[in-house]
């Protein structure tokens, strides 16, 4: 259950409409069910009071969108989730968006649910969701009324949320929160300490269910390219389709690389796969060895900062120690 | 001398235009020895290499890929091997954690008055990666055939 | 009609299985996806695969030729292999209705033959629903989920399990399996069917209709002002399209293998930046103008050109996967819902 209501928001987006601050407002659009909200640009009072929601589905990271709504006119509210705030920082960082054409709203955010795993708790058919205290009481076409706890539906970006402290903002609705000691590695080790070839048959399995449709890609604040390399006819890789299960591992290792360093863990890519690929642990394994290799770094954390891939020191470790030491295995 | 039908693997070697293709070099002048089935591939700087070319040199049939630049503190264009030095240690190491033999994968730097490390390097990565066999976890099936 | 109990279904995929290769739906950590059938396998009893059925007749990729060169001559090599009996079991209403859509594409003049080539080969048993969800709206399109179409029908109770042959494939098939099954009457298929449709009308999306779309909608609905404001936040992935059992554009495309070059043709989204690109360049430029062609098409091009049939069948999965939330039922509802007015 979420700190800071719908309402709430509402009406500060109303009064910052209102004030002449901004000319638009991003937010979340009621959907058809309790659970299918869509990023949204309101302009409009009434359009904002009957449709814009906030409650535990807003999983949308919106900081991807300021790139193109500061090319429109006038400045746009954008409300920041904390790992929203860690992209909108990192887009600052690479020059990505005027921060000028933006009012940052900051709020604070309990986790967001996933839906797949309500509807693996309530079952089929999901009428209606209502948020009630710390639960939500999920309403079936075959099933009594149940109530979930929220923290058992939590997304998994969100079991393992690494920060609950706005890093961005002009004005922040609630209190702001800490920084945490998160167990988003823990996955990441488990693989580290398998052999080779328990790795390669785990990561065989899981990508052979790409398609290839680049939702990950695309919904990505860290992957920006005006025109992608897999997009690019002339790179001699682009291709739509996983013709060879070659494509998947190199689409999957570019696409991980490419945000190496600058990936700020939202979590976004997961969030979005249509076949549950855990991309996540791409990412987190680059973030983990970047740690361990070149000291802790959080990309997005403050606005200028150097990623690691574009410094360096005289007394980096060698590519051959990295490997071992990436591989808790044969440590 | 490799006897005929006997497994050979397909080595392909990024060196940098400065110091390791110099270093190729010497090796040849001097008559030393390493595999006909090192593949080297000129690169203006070690840098140069993107992971995209380590992938496709895979893809394409390679069964180890190594890259040789200037020693660090070396680079001709002054840094640019750092930053090679950070690139490969997370490729490779995202490599092994996506279960590919890390064998497979080497960076070493050779400078353009080392003949005999370039040889030496090239006898013994052939060697390791011909005891692996071949690359079968990031090939492409539709370049085998 | 003919029934089996439900314990003799294994025995009847195994008979399947003995004269050609069976497909189901079978259950994983993420959701179902079609499986060969081997013995132990246990058939889903999931509403929807997560990829639709049109794989197999429609693949994602495959290899159409194979060029290679020696010296100034060019061997044109025919990558088709011979094509060996399949069953598709398990198929869900408005799959099964969107092969008749692929086929008013890829069978009318100049006929497909690889498309072609697979359906003569493959034969199609279809399982009524009986738990639609949310996000069902077959109805919109005249499916009656209850009474799926295909060359058998099957309808799946408590005990046992009802099949009907509807084609001359499904005859054979039906055949095939007459040890195991014995004849039956349709009570309990109708008092299913009686269930199903009650269920169906309670549906959140039951009052969805077609109205405001169709052949000749053309001019009215390309410039309609809504497409900004729909199409404002949509990515550019192909989630909506490749989850599609109806979308069928493709892209045909050479690969260097280094030997010579394959000719191979791939799923294409309408969402993508270099759908129908051309020497000219990209005909459609925005996202805007590239999300309007996939509903457009849907909506209106296809029923112009098939008899008022719509390319879309209401399976909902472009409803539970798109990464925004935005859908088909969305544009529907907004800009079919303007028109009304």
């Amino acid at each position: 259950m979420q700190k800071v209501t719908g309402e709430l928001l509402i009406n500060k987006a109303l009064e910052l409409l209102d004030n002449g601050t901004v000319n638009r407002v991003l937010g979340w659009k009621r959907g058809e069910f309790a659970y299918d909200m869509t990023p949204a640009v309101f302009a409009d009072a009434e359009e904002l009071k009957n449709n814009f929601v906030f409650n535990d589905f807003c999983g949308a990271n919106f900081s991807k969108y300021l790139i193109a709504e500061t090319r429109k006119e006038g400045k746009v509210l954008v409300f920041l989730k904390p790992c929203d705030s860690y992209s909108f920082n990192q887009l600052l960082t690479e020059h990505r968006f005027d921060r000028e054409k933006v009012y940052a709203v900051g709020i604070p955010c309990e986790g967001m649910v996933d839906i797949s795993k309500v509807k693996k708790a309530a079952g089929d058919g999901i009428l209606d969701i209502v948020c009630e205290n710390d639960g939500l009481v999920v309403k079936t076409l075959y099933d009594t009324d149940k109530v979930i706890d929220c923290k058992e539906v939590l997304a998994e970006r969100c079991v393992s949320c690494k920060s609950r402290k706005c890093v961005a903002y002009d004005e922040l609705l609630g209190e702001n929160g800490d920084v945490l000691d998160s167990s988003r590695f823990d996955e990441v080790e488990k693989l580290e300490k398998m052999t080779e070839d328990e790795r390669y048959a785990f990561w065989q399995n899981e990508l052979s269910r790409c398609i290839r449709c680049n939702a990950c890609r695309d919904v990505c604040p860290a992957c920006t390219c005006e025109k992608c390399v897999f997009d690019n006819p002339d790179s001699g890789v682009e291709n739509k389709a996983v013709s060879d299960s070659f494509e998947e591992k190199m689409f999957h290792i570019i696409r991980a690389f490419h945000v190496a360093g600058r990936c700020t863990d939202c979590g976004e890519c997961s969030r979005v796969c249509p076949q549950h690929i855990p991309l996540h642990l791409l990412n987190r394994k680059f973030i983990k060895d970047i740690n361990e290799f070149y000291g802790d770094y959080q990309a997005g954390a403050e606005v200028g900062s150097r990623a690691p891939l574009v410094n360096y020191t005289v007394d980096d470790l060698e590519p051959s120690e990295a490997v071992q030491k990436g591989d808790a295995d044969n440590a | 001398m490799q006897v005929k039908g006997e497994y050979k693997p397909l080595i392909v070697a990024f060196c940098c235009n400065w110091c390791s293709y110099a270093g190729a070099d010497l090796a040849g002048n001097n008559r030393l020895n390493y595999p006909d089935n090192v593949k080297i591939i000129k690169v203006p700087c070690s840098c140069r290499v993107n992971p995209m070319f380590v992938l496709r040199a895979f893809q394409r049939g390679a069964d180890g890929v190594i890259l040789c630049g200037c020693h660090p503190g070396d680079c001709h264009y002054t840094s640019g091997n750092y930053y090679t030095r950070r690139r490969m240690a997370l490729l490779f190491s995202m490599l092994n954690y996506l279960g590919i033999e890390k064998e497979r994968t080497r960076v070493e730097w050779v400078s353009a008055a080392e003949g005999a490390k370039f040889a030496a390097t090239m006898n013994e990565f052939t060697e390791a990666v011909a005891a692996l066999g071949e690359n079968k976890r990031l090939e492409d099936l539709r370049c085998k055939k | 009609m003919r029934k089996c109990s439900i314990q003799a279904l294994d025995t009847v995929f195994e008979t399947i299985a003995e004269a050609a290769v069976l497909y189901l739906p079978v259950d994983g950590d993420n959701g179902a996806s079609y499986k060969k059938w081997e013995k132990g396998t246990v058939m889903s009893n999931a509403l929807n695969t997560v990829r639709s059925p049109k794989d197999f007749f429609f693949p994602q990729s495959e290899n159409l030729m194979e060029f290679r060169t020696s010296g100034k001559t060019i061997e044109v090599i025919d990558k088709r292999e011979e094509k060996e009996d399949f069953v598709v079991f398990g198929v869900r209403a408005c799959d099964v209705k969107s092969f008749d859509i692929l086929d008013r594409v890829f069978l009318n003049e100049p006929c497909d033959s690889y498309y072609a080539d697979r359906r003569e080969h493959g034969t199609i048993v279809s399982m009524a629903c009986t738990r639609p969800v949310e996000t069902c709206f077959c109805q919109t399109f005249g499916i009656d989920a209850s009474n799926p179409a295909g060359d058998l029908s099957c309808w799946k109770t408590e005990t046992d399990v009802y099949f009907q042959a509807n084609t001359e494939k499904g005859e054979k098939l039906l055949a095939a399996i007459a040890g195991v099954t014995e004849e039956s009457d349709d009570t309990a298929v109708k008092a299913q069917q009686e269930k199903t449709r009650e269920i169906m009308k309670k549906l959140p999306l039951a009052d969805l209709t077609t109205e405001g779309f169709g052949a000749g909608k053309t001019a009215e609905l390309f410039n309609a002002p809504e497409w900004k404001e729909l199409s404002q936040s949509c990515l550019g992935c192909g989630t909506c399209t490749f989850v599609c059992p109806t979308c069928q554009c493709y892209d045909i495309k050479d690969f260097k293998t280094g030997k010579g070059v394959i000719r191979f043709r791939c799923w294409d989204s309408c969402m993508y930046s270099d759908f129908t690109k051309m020497a000219h360049g990209n005909p459609r430029l925005s996202q805007l103008e590239r999300f309007r062609q996939r509903f457009m098409h849907k909506l209106v091009y296809y029923p112009e050109n098939n008899d008022g049939v719509y390319s879309c069948v209401g399976c909902g999965r472009c409803l539970a996967k798109c990464p925004i939330s935005m859908n088909i039922v969305k544009v529907m509802r907004t800009i079919g819902g303007k028109a009304d007015e």
